[in-house]
């Protein structure tokens, strides 16, 4: 691999408040890859994505997304990415349909485009006969449906899916990783995602950053997790790397300081 | 395609979503109706025989005006302060994230909101006209329109401002006690100009409000105390400036 990495991270901090979220991490990304990030809960994951994706101001370190620094030149950064955060980003007041036009007018997708993008992204998640429902009428499963589909709308370089299929049946997590994997291969899109599921960080992804804690401790294919900690399932080689302690407990003590740094916030 | 167009049908779409959001949602529109209604027919009547008696004339005729521009104030604000909706129901993260400048988002959001709220106006113009409302001639109600579209964008980037920094709605009835109904009861909404202690027109004439209603009363009936052009130039400047720091403050927001 020669070529520059599209995702660069060198030191990357994040303190909220007093509370330290990301540790000093760094690593790359090479353009094509199926990058994935694992890690118990509150190990960081999901605010190192925000950082990288202009959503939240580092507390210090280097990132470079595409060659462009995400607090320096904020919108060359957003040209540069789509993503599926973790929590919901939809609507609830317009249909699924118009949730799908918002995003791709905001992203300048031409119309002659979109219009038959749309249609085969919301038959993919067989949600076509309901785009003309209301959102907050839709189930769990059906919202996070429809926001993958909305953020496979517009084709960017580097696409972040946050635990993109949580609380998704196994037919639909299929079409979806079939669709996602036929555009990295097509378009040579990144894809950086993060996920629970030890079965589909191993299936789909080229490599992995296991992070725990703030900090990555282990990178590298499954085989390679699986030899260096001399396991035989990336679940054991997850457990061996990071721990058995059940974080809930501490994610919860994590939380309530969270609740009120929010409330004394300004 | 260019990107004029591409800018302008983002702007559009911004728009629309305010207009769709307000349009499918009468209990709103009705509810918000209330308190412009309880004013006129309160104050209107209640208040309406003083006034005659001390030589003002007709007190519907003032106060419509008034009113009217209430409407106008409070739709403004509330549609700005929508932003804190977004942001805990999330979806302001898919429109921060968008390669969009923050400026093209303000702009479109506040047109939408400004809308809303001009249609409001509107609604309590024909209510007013109903209650017993003689504007001095019906069609100056269309150059009035244009000083109503100001008052709303104005007041609309004001609401987007303030909500840009909060993170809930627990600031809500300190926006109403210490901005919204300052705003409203020194403006001239409701009581004449001419015979308020000095203090009281220094404060009014700070208020770009009372700028809007003198524009759109002298409109309809007469009797005004700037000139539309100070009216527009103050209402436009004003309008700007607030445009400008919502966009500022809404780029600073961390999701
Ligand atoms: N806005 C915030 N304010 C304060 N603390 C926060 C905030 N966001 C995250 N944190 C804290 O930062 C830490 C890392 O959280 P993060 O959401 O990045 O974890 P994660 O790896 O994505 O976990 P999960 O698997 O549960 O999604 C946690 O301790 C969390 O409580
Ligand atoms: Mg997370």
């Amino acid at each position: 691999m020669s070529s520059q990495p599209i995702i660069s991270v060198k030191n990357l901090i994040k303190n909220f408040g007093q509370i330290p979220a990301v540790k000093g991490i760094s690593f790359d990304v090479e353009p094509g890859e199926l990058f994935a990030f694992l890690g118990p809960n509150g190990a960081g994951k999901s605010t190192t994505i925000k950082m990288l994706t202009t959503v939240l101001e580092p507390t210090s370190g280097d990132i470079l997304l595409n060659g462009f620094n995400p607090v320096e030149h904020p919108a060359a950064v957003r040209r540069s990415f789509g993503i599926v955060f973790q929590d919901p980003t939809l609507d609830n007041d317009l249909t699924a349909y118009e949730n799908m036009e918002y995003h791709a007018v905001l992203y300048a997708v031409p119309k002659s485009v979109y219009v038959p993008r749309i249609k085969e992204l919301m038959e993919l998640v067989e949600l076509w006969d309901r785009r003309k429902s209301f959102v907050r009428d839709f189930s769990g499963g059906m919202k996070r449906r429809l926001e993958i589909a909305r953020g496979l709308l517009h084709h960017p370089k580097v696409f972040f899916l946050d635990e993109p299929t949580v609380g998704l049946d196994p037919q639909t997590r299929n079409h979806i990783w079939n669709y996602i994997r036929e555009l990295n291969t097509r378009e040579r899109t990144t894809i950086f995602f993060t996920t629970h599921y030890m079965d589909e960080a191993e299936r789909q992804a080229s490599r992995i950053a296991v992070v725990d804690h703030g900090t990555i401790v282990a990178t590298g294919t499954a085989t390679d997790l699986k030899a260096q900690t001399k396991t035989t399932s990336l679940e054991d080689a997850f457990l061996a790397l990071t721990g058995k302690v059940i974080r809930s407990e501490e994610a919860s003590a994590a939380d309530t300081m969270r609740a009120h740094a929010r409330a004394w916030r300004r | 395609m260019n990107s004029f167009n591409a800018t302008l049908r983002i702007i559009y779409t911004l728009w629309l979503r305010q207009v769709k959001r307000y349009w499918r949602s009468p209990a709103r529109i009705v509810g918000s109706l209330g308190q412009p209604l309880l004013f006129l027919i309160a104050l209107g009547y209640g208040l309406g025989a003083v006034f005659q008696q001390a030589g003002q004339g007709n007190f519907i005729s003032f106060l419509a005006p008034g009113i009217m521009c209430m409407a106008i104030l409070f739709t403004s604000i509330f549609s700005g302060i929508e932003i804190i909706w977004d942001k805990q129901f999330g979806f302001l993260k898919e429109t921060l994230v968008a390669p969009v400048s923050r400026w093209t988002i303000m702009f479109g959001r506040t047109l939408g909101g400004a809308t809303v709220a001009l249609i409001q106006g509107v609604i309590v113009f024909l209510l007013a006209l109903a209650l017993g409302f003689h504007p001095t001639n019906f069609w100056m109600i269309i150059p009035a329109l244009f000083f109503m579209l100001l008052i709303a964008l104005l007041f609309t980037a004001l609401g987007t401002a303030i909500a840009s920094r909060l993170n809930d709605m627990q600031g809500f009835q300190l926006i109403m006690n210490f901005v919204v109904m300052p705003i409203f009861f020194l403006s001239g909404a409701i009581f004449p100009l001419d015979k308020v202690p000095v203090a009281l027109a220094i404060v009014v004439k700070i208020n770009p409000l009372s700028y809007g209603i003198d524009a759109v009363r002298s409109l309809l009936v007469g009797n005004a105390v700037f000139s539309l052009a100070v009216d527009a130039t103050v209402l436009i400047a004003v309008g700007a400036l607030l445009m400008t720091l919502g966009a500022w403050l809404f780029s600073g927001i961390q999701a």
